[in-house]
Parts: C-alpha cells; structure tokens; sequence
C-alpha cells in the first residue's frame, strides 16, 4: 500500500509494540502530528519541554523494559532532546528519538529552525541516522529499534526531514534486517563459564557486584538463585538497585562513594569480586589503586568495552547476563557435591560480614524537632505499594532514596546514574506511570531538581497521571552544599535556593493538590494522604537543612577511608 | 608504542566524523589516517595510525567495533602489514644543490613531478620509515613543502582480510 513517510513512521511504530509516544509538536514535525491525529494505536503523551519528554521515554523504559520513544521538532525541538539522550546513553536505556528536520533541500543552508541533530547527538547516541529518502524509512526504524534494544541497550536518533514524511511511496515492513557491522555477542563463552565456576567455587571470601545491566537483562531470577545457591553476598551499584532484594540476608546495599560500610569492607577484603553487569565506575572504586586489593576479578558484561577500561579483570565473559547465569547455574549443577562445601567454607566470611553490619549499620540521627530526609523515604517504603516504582532526582535525594528505600524487584527504582542529571525524576515518573497507569509512581526531588522541570505538573495533570511527587525541600541545592561543608570550609557559593517556594500553591495552580509537613510527626500522615488523594500531589518536607549523605568516601579516596553517621 | 590499525567501514556519510570523534572524545591520538573506497562500492578501508600502550590499544581496538558502521578492525602492529605512504614534497633546487636533489631522487626510487629554476616536486613512496629517511636528506637544502598521505597498509600473504 502506498502512504507518505509520517504515516510510514506510524505504522512502523505499531508493529514495533509502540503504544505510547511522547512528543512535541513543531514546524518540522507537523505532518506526522497530522499522520497522527487520526491515528488512534498510539497514544501521544504532550510534555511541556522535549528535554522531559524524553526522560519521559527513558522512564517508561526502564520501568517496563520495552524501547521508549520521543518525538521532537527540528532546531530547539532537537537540541532540547540532546540531555535526555545523553542520559540515557550512560544508563544504556533503550530510546528511539525522532527528530523533525528541515527539507532535505535546505540542509546545510541554516534554515529556520535547522540544527545539525545527527553530528550533535553522535557521541551520545548508541546510533543515529539521517533519513534522505522515503524508500529508506521503515528499514531505519526497523534498524533503529533493533539497535536500541539488543546487545547493550541505548538510544537511537532518526532525523526525519520534512519532505520525507510527504513523500509517498509504497509500505512494506522489513522482516529482516542486515546489519554486518553490528553482532553483539549475546552467548557466554562456556569454557570462560566453566572456569568462572571453578573460580567461585575455590573462594573464600566471595562477593557478586551486580550493575544496571542485571536489570536491563532481565537476570534477576538467575542472580537470586546463584547468590542464594551458593550462599555469596550481594552488593549492587545505584543503577543495580533492585535486581537483588534489598531485604535479602544476603544483600549488602549499595557500595561505594555512599555505598554501606558492610558493602565497601566486604569489597575491600573480598578474594574474588564477581562483576555481573557493571562497569566499574569512579563512584564506585574511588581510588582505582586500592580497589578490591586482594580479590580476582570476574567480570561478565555484554559489552566487550567495558571490560579492562577501568580495572584489570582475570576473566572476562562477553554475553548476555541472564544466558550467563543460567550457564553457570547449570555447571554448577553438574557439581553438586562441592556445593555443600563451598557453603561451608564461605561461612566464616559471612560471618565476617555480619559484624560489620553490626559494627555500623545503615543509619542516620533521628530527630523529634526536625524532619530528617532519611526518615522521609523510610516512611514512604513502609506506606507504598510493594510493587510501587520510585523516580529519583539527583543528588542527596537519589543518595538516600538508594540507602534507605530497601529496593527489592527490578525495574522499581529510576534514576540517572551516569550523566547524574537533575530534573529527570518527575519527567521519568511520568513515564513510569504512563507505562503502569495503575501501579504506584512516586517522584523522589529535591526542591531544586524539582524546579528543572517543574513544568511537567501540567502534562501529569492534562494526561492523568498520578504521579506522587515528594520534595525534601532543604533550600539547598543539597549536594553540593554537603560538598563545600565538608571540603571547602562551608562557603556555600550558590548553593542556597534562598526564594522559598510555596510548592502547595504551585500544585494548585497546574490543578493538582499539595500538602506539606513542617515536623516530624506529620510526615506519617502527609504521606497517607497524598497516597490517598487522586490525581497528581505534591507532598513537600521540610527537611533538617544541613542533613550530610553518609557514609561518604571522598572523592579519590579509597573505600576503606569512609567518613561515618556515627 | 606505535600501532597501524585498518578498520573496514560502510561507505555512508558520517562514517569519518564517527571514527574521528571516537579518537577524540576518549583522548585517544591520530598520527594519521587515510580514507577510500575499496573494491567492493559499499565498504570504504581506513588505514590509522596511533600510539597508546596495551590498554589503551585494546580500548580503541573494542570501541571501534562497537560502532554500528565498523564491518571489521584488524591490529597489524605484529609486522603482519605492508605500509606504504606517499609523499609530495617541494625542495628548493638552485644552482649549487640540483643535482645534490637528482641523486638523492634517484637513491630512494622517487620522482620528480614538476620543475622551476628554482624548484623540484618530488613525488616519494615507500614505507613510513623511508619516507622519514628522504626528508632527512632533503630538509637541509631547502624543504619549501610538505605532503603526506599517511600509510596505508595491507595484510602480509595470500588471504584477504575476509580471511
């Protein structure tokens, strides 16, 4: 069937399972939002700045594992999209963004609203292409969503000119598609395999390290079996929050820079570290010398660059974490014997472990004055949903929803962790909830990540998704703050919001609800109700203002060196 | 340590930019870099040149056939290659040193391309080292210009790098 090239996209979109987009109309794009007014499969979610509408797309990614999709304008539209982008980039979130350009006659010419989207988001797209010809498009989407979402996940940018979403020509979807340069390596070497197995199995002091990969592949229900098989703790990286039961007796939080103290000694001493999906990042090691001095080093990941970039590795295994634990699941099988004692030679280990734990466990000063943040986001796991999803901001507000949540399924937790971009979780909760319109989504900001793209209020409100937003409002911009205490003899250069918001009167105005706790003692019952009432809230805490995220290991220290609660 | 490194690419535009942008957004150094079409329409060959230790080789070896448009990427820095490079190089030639530049030309098997009282083009090829060795001899009479193709390099034996 003959069709233009914005009803091409659409129908591409559909047999690609897309069923939610969030864009933004523009000059560029306007006859694919033409395409899309009678368009009725997909629903189309209107953010207020493209930069959110592409968080938004991150957000409903990662909280149900299909490709996000986000549609912008040409020029601002496009450049607007770039932070999301990168943000997703760090994360390998599975994106495909598609821009609006101008006609392919007038690329180059510095046209109205024209911008080189494609040179702009190279290094911080997983791939991008620029569709000259309308025979072109549907094998571009097909590669596009192909690209995003195998191998090591990331997103994709199609640059649409104008005149190729007019041009016509015949549709028909690509059942296959060749792509020679590109062959990830999915199926784990199994002699690598057999000889990790043999490694663990001769430890004493072992400890899995598992990253965001964990939770991109799916391999959860691997992870817990092998951990719980062979009785080894667990520590996750942020992005790792929730692949492993946080509650778990296994499970030693996060580790590094505010990682547990248990989780940073058990690294420290461990003789062999096994890296499941994670890259070794400098939040993680501090001083890169002094990381996990005694232990070998496993590490499996699906992206061969990860491997050996920051840390020397004993054995590598290239493939996808999920077929890798159940390979390495089934030789132990095949071993059952040195099972039961491999359990009891890693007792004194956890044992170990435990007194640490006891030593100094995860904790903060209470306060019956003053609202402590920690406390807040205690409150908040006891009062939500068990399968509730939780964006975060960036900063102290990410850091303490990490330490004090107890994350324990996958995909519940959203947060930028490589870029470390402010202003992603209320766009990424939306996401989440356009994607779980029933489930529980709450927004975890700060009050200045909260302003970066406070303007989302409207679509969450316009759109009906009720998303509870919760700001630990310490009138600061809280990191940085913590930061300068401590390392730069308190001059808090510009880092005291000191304009105070009336956040209640700020939710009625986009039409939603605000309520706000001053003590301690109304937190409880500020939560309460904001789970209660419909519709989008804001629930704002006025948090003890100089409140430090700790354990803090300072940055280029090794983890041992820890500045503690208590 | 010094690598030549060839790397098969889809013949689209963009392709360089990817690569160069590789090189120069994780610090990793060009020393040179030839770029063509191959044999086969689709498929463009570069030939670069770089410098880093182990790690570092490895790293830009990885990243480069992480991306989408890289076919294939061979290290040929085990003398597996032959490199040629081509030069053009313009050498003031009066009186006293003209026939100093003819029996250096001759020496070194290159060729004069163009002739002024004043002046010879030099058209040199060979290994990068010879090279090197031609421009020694040369700098001291007058070296007015110089331009070099960077080496290109191809695998050693009857295989093609299809294996």
């Amino acid at each position: 069937m003959k069709m233009n090239g914005a009803r091409i996209l659409l129908e591409c979109l559909k047999l690609e399972g897309v069923d939610t987009v969030f864009g933004y109309p523009g000059g560029t794009v306007i006859n694919l939002y033409d395409e899309l007014f009678s368009f009725k499969e997909i629903r189309h979610i209107l953010p207020r700045h493209e930069q959110a509408g592409v968080h938004a797309a991150d957000g409903y990614a990662r909280a149900s594992g299909k490709v996000g999709v986000a549609i912008a304008t040409s020029g601002p539209g496009a450049t607007n999209t770039v932070t999301g982008i990168a943000t997703a980039y760090m994360d390998s979130i599975p994106l495909v963004v598609i821009t609006g350009q101008v006609p392919t006659a007038l690329i180059g010419n510095d046209a109205f609203q024209e911008a080189d989207i494609v040179g702009i988001t190279r290094p911080c797209t997983k791939h991008n292409f620029l569709v000259k010809d309308v025979r072109d498009l549907a094998t571009i989407v097909k590669k596009a969503f192909y690209i995003a979402r195998s191998g090591r996940p990331g997103p994709v940018l199609i640059d649409l000119p104008k005149d190729v979403q007019v041009a016509v020509t015949e549709f028909k979807y690509p059942d296959t598609i060749e792509l020679r340069g590109y062959k990830p390596t999915l199926e784990g070497h199994t002699r690598q395999i057999e000889k990790a197995v043999g490694m663990l199995l001769t430890a004493k002091k072992p400890v899995l390290y598992v990253g965001g990969g964990a939770v991109l592949s799916n391999a959860s229900v691997e992870l817990l079996e092998l951990a719980r098989k062979l009785d080894i703790p667990v520590t996750t990286t942020l992005m790792g929050l929730g692949s492993f039961p946080g509650d778990d007796s296994l499970a030693l939080g996060m580790l590094g820079m505010h990682g547990s103290y248990y989780a940073n000694m058990a690294v420290s001493h461990a003789d062999l570290l096994v890296a499941i999906g994670a890259r070794f990042d400098d939040r993680v090691t501090g001083k890169i010398a002094t990381f996990a001095p005694h232990a070998k080093i496993i590490h499996i990941d699906v992206d061969p660059t990860s491997i050996k970039k920051n840390v020397r590795v004993d054995l590598p295994i290239v493939g996808d974490l999920r077929g890798v634990l159940a390979k390495m699941l089934k030789v132990l099988e095949e071993q059952g014997g040195a099972i039961k004692g491999f359990r009891e030679a890693v007792a004194p280990w956890l044992l170990e472990i435990e007194g640490w734990k006891e030593k100094h466990p995860m904790t903060f000063k209470h306060s019956a004055s003053v609202i402590k943040p920690q406390m807040v986001i205690q409150k908040l796991r006891e009062l939500s949903d068990p399968d509730a999803i939780v964006a975060t901001d960036v900063g102290q507000n990410q850091m303490w929803t990490a330490q004090f949540f107890t994350f324990t399924r996958p995909r519940t937790f959203l947060s930028s962790g490589g870029l470390g971009t402010m202003g992603y979780g209320l766009p990424a909760a939306m996401g989440a909830q356009a994607a779980f319109p029933k489930r529980q989504v709450i927004a975890v900001c700060g009050d200045g990540g909260f302003q970066m793209n406070m303007q989302e209020m409207a679509s969450l409100v316009q759109h009906r998704l009720p998303v509870k937003i919760c700001i630990l409002n310490n009138n600061f911009l809280g990191m940085v703050r913590q930061w300068q205490e401590l390392f730069f003899d308190k001059r808090y250069s510009q880092t005291c919001m000191e304009l105070p918001i009336d956040f209640i009167k700020l939710a009625e105005a986009f039409g939603a609800k605000g309520f706000q706790a001053t003590k301690p003692d109304e937190v409880e019952a500020v939560i309460k109700k904001g789970f209660k009432t419909p519709g989008p809230v804001i629930m704002e805490f006025k948090v003890a203002r100089e409140e430090k995220v700790l354990p803090m290991v300072p940055a280029g220290a090794s983890l041992t060196e820890m500045v503690l609660a208590s | 340590m010094r690598h030549t490194i060839t790397v098969m690419v889809e013949n689209e535009f963009g392709v360089l930019a990817r690569v160069s942008g590789l090189f120069s957004g994780r610090g990793f150094n060009i020393d040179s870099l030839s770029v063509a079409p191959t044999n086969e329409d689709s498929i463009s060959r570069m030939t670069i040149v770089t410098r880093g230790d182990e790690q570092i080789l490895e790293q830009i070896t990885k990243q480069l056939n992480k991306l989408i448009d890289v076919i294939k990427v061979i290290d040929f820095t085990d003398g597996s290659a032959i490199e040629r490079e081509m030069a053009l190089i313009k050498v003031t030639a009066e009186e006293e040193n003209r026939a100093e530049v003819l029996r250096i030309v001759d020496i070194f098997r290159a060729k004069i391309i163009d002739v002024t009282s004043k002046s010879y083009t030099i058209e040199a090829t060979g290994a990068p080292a010879k090279i090197d060795a031609i421009l020694e001899l040369l700098r001291p009479l007058g070296l007015k210009e110089l331009v070099r193709t960077g080496p290109a390099a191809i695998g050693r034996g009857a295989k093609g790098w299809k294996g």
